[in-house]
């Protein structure tokens, strides 16, 4: 569905990204993780057509120009960026909105989709009234009206609390085993990453690099406080770990690193 | 809501109550050391108000009609300076150091050169009040337009919205409480530029009473006549909350 080939990614005299191939078929999740810093979110805006790299190529779904690969993509933003003036559904329906339909027609097709989301009977509430997972969801569900086949999640649940991120992950796989598509989704959270994703490509720090893949230890719909005790998935994660460390020389990546074993060389 | 309206009349109750004991006794004539006639009461200034109610009516309508329309053509201005220009980064950065360096002219001064090309009537004061509220009205819908946030302009971008669209969906609802902050400093200003524009040449408004007044050493009749005013500002200010609250209500 999308590929990236040799690229590379320079601004303000700094390199960003260095060398970088993906490769992701139709309905395939990817996850990106890497240090903070790294280039993580840039690649995103890349391959959505937010940006034009300055080596190399992007393409999705055929398209090689930035026009062409935004036709393609739609993007969640890290925070949710509801618009605080426009109600749920309204928020939801933006892109069909913009594409032109009527306000009615469009939240009719917009509100469909609240129930299964968890978020019926709050059609006409404003943002700042949604609890941080319903802002969440409402985001999501804006990016999956769209219609686009792939969606480029940037850190979607990092502002969640930990209790409420873990039922958002659990959701987001159950939403993606029902309706599936073709994501990239980037996070500094390893654990999010090998749960949601079916392949997960670890980036070096700045210049990014590949330097670590790791193909999902368990089915995604799981359960998942199984999966995530599972002890593939632990040696997944332990790995990925390890491998994070060494990379981002030194740099803060997740809580759990200060416990996670740790390779000297 | 009952504070913003019990505090403000408790502190003019205050300060006019002392006005009045230090101008009744004479305290304040002796301490400036004029004629007691130059320094009035607020008790004075009350009845020369309500003795010369009819005559305060008709001129302080007048310059009500020169703040509101100029207020009006002000802010149509501005909110075309910020909107129309947003999209064209070249034309706006062309125009924005002209109208700063317009804000400098003294208007006082060019008042009667606008009496001589737009003649006695109510244009000239119209072009003095719309030219003092333009300016707040224009900078902070332009700064506004350019607070969006940049997440949200990439999600737009991706759920394929036009310029346009990103325009009137993004960028026009978080300028608005920017627009409006600038509509209560333009509405503030609105009637001193009423009394220039009415200076530089008018039969009528509360400014050419103001004018006359202060020629008759009537200091009783000018307070009034700047009572006057300041409360148009205040009722103004307020009407500019008003309907913000009900625009901007996600805020």
């Amino acid at each position: 569905m999308f590929s990236v080939r040799d690229l590379f990614h320079a601004y303000g005299g700094l390199i960003a990204i260095e060398r970088l191939d993906l490769e992701t078929p139709e309905n395939g999740v990817l996850g990106v993780v890497g240090p903070s810093g790294c280039g993580k979110s840039t690649l995103l805006e890349l391959i959505a057509g937010l940006q034009q790299p300055s080596g190399g190529t992007v393409e999705v779904g055929g398209a090689t120009d930035p026009a062409g690969r935004l036709a393609h993509c739609a993007f969640m933003p890290q925070r949710d960026s509801l618009l605080p003036w426009l109600s749920a559904v309204d928020n939801a329906a933006l892109a069909l909105r913009n594409r032109g339909e009527h306000r009615r027609a469009a939240r009719g097709q917009a509100g469909r989709h609240f129930e299964r989301f968890g978020l019926a009977g709050f059609e006409r509430t404003r943002p700042a009234e949604l609890s941080g997972g319903m802002r969440q969801r409402v985001a999501f569900l804006r990016t999956l009206v769209a219609g686009k086949p792939v969606l480029a999640l940037d850190e979607p649940f990092a502002s969640l609390d930990a209790i409420t991120r873990a039922e958002m992950q659990a959701w987001l796989a159950a939403t993606l085993a029902a309706d599936p598509r073709t994501v990239v989704l980037v996070t500094h959270d390893v654990e999010e990453a090998l749960y949601l994703c079916d392949r997960v490509v670890v980036l070096s720090a700045r210049p990014a690099r590949v330097v670590e893949e790791l193909s999902a230890p368990a089915p995604r719909a799981h359960n998942r406080d199984a999966a995530v005790t599972d002890p593939a998935f632990v040696a997944a994660r332990e790995r990925a770990m390890a491998v994070l460390h060494r990379g981002s020389r030194g740099a803060f990546v997740n809580q759990e690193l200060t416990n996670a074993p740790v390779e000297t060389e | 809501m009952t504070r913003r309206i019990v505090l403000p009349v408790a502190a003019l109750a205050a300060l006019v109550g002392l006005w009045q004991l230090a101008a009744s006794t004479g305290v304040l004539a002796d301490v400036l050391d004029v004629e007691s006639f130059l320094v009035p009461s607020p008790a004075e200034i009350a009845s020369a108000l309500w003795e010369n109610r009819s005559l305060f009516a008709e001129n302080a309508w007048v310059t009500l009609q020169e703040i509101l329309l100029g207020f009006l053509c002000g802010l149509a201005l501005g909110l075309a300076f910020g909107l129309l220009l947003r999209p064209f980064e070249l034309l706006r950065l062309s125009f924005y150091p002209l109208i700063v360096g317009s804000q400098a002219i003294p208007i006082i001064v060019f008042a009667p050169i606008l009496v001589v090309w737009f003649g006695y009537g109510i244009w000239p004061k119209l072009v003095v009040v719309a030219l003092v509220c333009f300016f707040p009205i224009a900078v902070a819908t332009a700064d506004g337009l350019r607070a969006v946030d940049p997440e949200a302009t990439k999600m737009m971008r991706t759920l394929d919205a036009s310029r346009a669209q990103l325009l009137w969906r993004l960028e026009a609802p978080t300028a608005l409480p920017f627009t409006f902050s600038g509509a209560k400093i333009g509405v503030t200003f609105a009637p001193i530029a009423a009394v220039f524009g009415e200076w530089a040449g008018a039969n009528s408004g509360l400014g050419v009473l103001i004018r006359e007044d202060n020629a008759h050493l009537a200091t009783d009749r000018m307070f009034a006549a700047a009572f006057l005013l300041a409360a148009i500002a205040v009722a103004l200010y307020g009407l500019v909350a008003i309907v913000e609250r009900r625009v901007v209500t996600w805020r």
